[in-house]
């Protein structure tokens, strides 16, 4: 089952990589989105994958799943929320002042 | 008593709150704002004090007893830096007084700086390595906030690309956490340090402390510092002063923290990497250094040489080196607060940032002058000034652990911060006065006189080493011997 996820995860970052390099604005942002899946599922998996209760006190008959990687990817997940709403609207504003959402042709300095 | 620990993260938290409900009252938010920093700034001092008297303070939100908890640690070295931070937070904001004009006071620049001293301090002070993740966020998503206030074309421009860095290295951190997390099953620092002691750093951790080496490199700009002259040359000069004097250093702290409390097992190859990386910043900080004619990208690639020489400190690893890279570290935030104020002053008075277009300003501005030469003098390293004792330490270490190439490169990359700096005090100060004196734009007090007291504060830390010479050594001694860390941490009390 890791495995899988692994590949998984593994493929994930490869399309969060590509699009990274893209030159629109917003096929970064996607790219962004893409690979905080992939690192939240990687927390996921490298806690281990065994089917067990979820961690609730009243489901107890043999162990729980780790509650704790749960903890940390609600937390991350909030993170990059803000993060990628911060980004859209920052992308947004880019977009209006410069009238381009081509990366190319928003990098150097004013003074080249 | 523990807990005025969380203090320094907690009290600009909730002040920063309370500030954004002020949002009209200019006038209050400067009072409290400046009340609240340099309040912050004397219990630092004071916690200092007393964990050279007490040792190690910690502090276990909830009552859970670490590893399960999450924990705040007080060392001399967090404490040191926590210290300065506000030092400079206070300065930094005297300047912005004058400087930051009512339509980016208005719109929140005052509680976001306190959200960026909560996360900056919070880095420093945490104990649990998830919570170092959160601070670091806290701390970015007010300095990207900053880095667009006032919204001009530049300013998002460099926006787009310093955010997407960041976010880019803080999935890369997750990344590293996931992998530590998955091999050692703990996240608190003292229990990482004795787990990965215990398996004595097999290569999979190595691997593991060389993913946590790029995301702190991105952050401290260690090699991978591409993004930081242009985004250090957008903001207002406060708070750009801010960003220089704080952000990478907090990418500097964890890569101490980390270098020599978890991953110190296999210094041949970790230590070894982070030397070539120093090795390259400096040398691409130098010629950067020389090679703009712009104010602003002058002053960002001195940030950028000075990163490389406080890790070859780390690279060396023996006591001296370590020793003169903490004294280089406080010496450089406080000389890099100084440094950019400065260019901002002389960039506010004669409305250009390039060197060619100034000339002979020491005539009209005589303090303003000699404040420059007093930073370049001290930047550079020459006696009487705090960058001496750094970089003497530094070379010492150099010598001790045979590490003849970085001892040439530092003394090397201090020659070109030498020029790159006299080169704007011959071009801008000097020469054949341009601006007459009917027609020069005065300067005014609240500008020049945080320059003076950060001008007085390095003087005074050059000649009064001997003072912090005891909270350095005993920072030296909890960097360099983990036990006294994992001590403090996990077996109080009875063990």
């Amino acid at each position: 089952m890791e495995i899988l996820m692994f590949i998984v995860i593994g493929v994930l970052f490869t399309i969060g990589i590509y699009l990274l390099l893209a030159r629109s604005l917003l096929r970064v942002i996607v790219s962004l989105m893409i690979l905080s899946h992939g690192a939240h599922l990687l927390l996921l998996t490298m806690a281990g994958l065994n089917a067990e209760a979820p961690p609730l006190e009243h489901m107890a008959d043999g162990g729980y799943t780790d509650p704790l990687p749960q903890a940390l990817i609600l937390t991350a997940i909030v993170i990059s929320f803000g993060i990628t709403a911060f980004l859209v609207v920052l992308g947004y504003r880019t977009y209006k002042v410069h009238n381009t959402d081509d990366l190319e042709k928003l990098r150097g300095s004013a003074d080249e | 008593m523990n807990n005025l620990l969380v203090l320094p993260m907690v009290l600009p938290l909730l002040v920063g709150i309370l500030l954004i409900f002020l949002r009209p009252f200019v006038k209050w938010q400067r009072v409290i704002s400046f009340a609240t920093l340099l309040f912050t700034f004397v219990l630092s001092i004071y916690l200092l004090l007393h964990v050279q008297q007490e040792g190690i303070i910690t502090l276990d939100f909830g009552g859970w007893s670490p590893p399960f908890g999450i924990s705040f640690v007080g060392d001399s070295f967090s404490l040191l830096l926590t210290a300065t931070t506000y030092f400079i937070a206070t300065i930094c904001s005297l300047y912005s007084f004058s400087t930051m004009g009512k339509d980016k006071e208005n719109m929140f620049v005052y509680p976001l700086v306190h959200l960026l001293l909560a996360g900056v301090s919070g880095s420093f002070l945490t104990g649990d390595l998830f919570n170092l993740y959160v601070c670091f966020e806290v701390m970015l998503l007010a300095s990207y906030a900053l880095i667009v206030l006032g919204g001009e074309r530049v300013q998002l421009r460099e926006a787009i690309k310093y955010v997407l860095v960041n976010v880019l290295s803080s999935f890369i951190f997750l990344i590293a956490i996931a992998y530590l997390y998955g091999v050692t099953g703990t996240l608190n620092l003292a229990h990482l340090s004795v787990r990965i002691a215990e398996a004595g750093q097999p290569p999979i951790l190595t691997t593991i402390a060389i993913v946590f080496l790029l995301v702190f490199s991105l952050k401290a700009g260690l090699l991978l510092y591409f993004w930081l002259p242009g985004a250090y040359g957008a903001p207002p000069m406060a708070i750009a002063a801010l960003f220089g004097a704080l952000l990478t250093k907090v990418g500097i702290y964890a890569l101490f923290r980390f270098f020599t409390m978890l991953f110190y097992h296999e210094p041949e190859l970790t230590h070894t990497i982070i030397a070539v990386m120093a090795i390259v910043t400096m040398v691409g900080g130098s010629i950067g250094a020389v090679a703009y004619n712009d104010l602003r990208k002058i002053v960002s690639y001195n940030v950028v040489i000075a990163v490389g020489f406080i890790l070859s400190g780390l690279a060396i690893f023996n006591e001296a080196a370590i020793e003169g890279s903490i004294y280089y570290l406080v010496h450089d935030m406080i000389v890099k607060a100084y440094l950019f104020l400065l260019v901002g002053v002389t960039i506010y008075l004669s409305g250009t940032q390039r060197l060619e277009r100034m000339s002979g300003m020491i005539r009209n501005y005589p303090l303003l002058g000699w404040l420059f030469f007093l930073a370049t003098i001290s930047l550079a390293g020459i006696p009487p000034l705090s960058g001496f004792v750094g970089k003497v330490f530094v070379a010492q270490g150099a010598i001790d652990g045979q590490a003849f190439v970085l001892l040439a490169v530092t003394l090397i990359s201090s020659i070109f911060v030498l020029y790159s700096l006299l080169r704007i005090f011959r071009t801008v100060f000097w020469g054949e006065t341009i601006i007459g004196t009917d027609e020069m734009v005065p300067l005014r007090t609240g500008m020049i006189l945080p320059c003076a007291l950060l001008g007085a504060a390095t003087l005074a830390l050059g000649l009064g080493a001997e003072s912090i010479s005891g909270i350095v050594q005993d920072a030296v001694n909890t960097l360099l011997n983990p036990q006294v860390y994992i001590d403090a941490v996990l077996n109080r009390g009875g063990a």
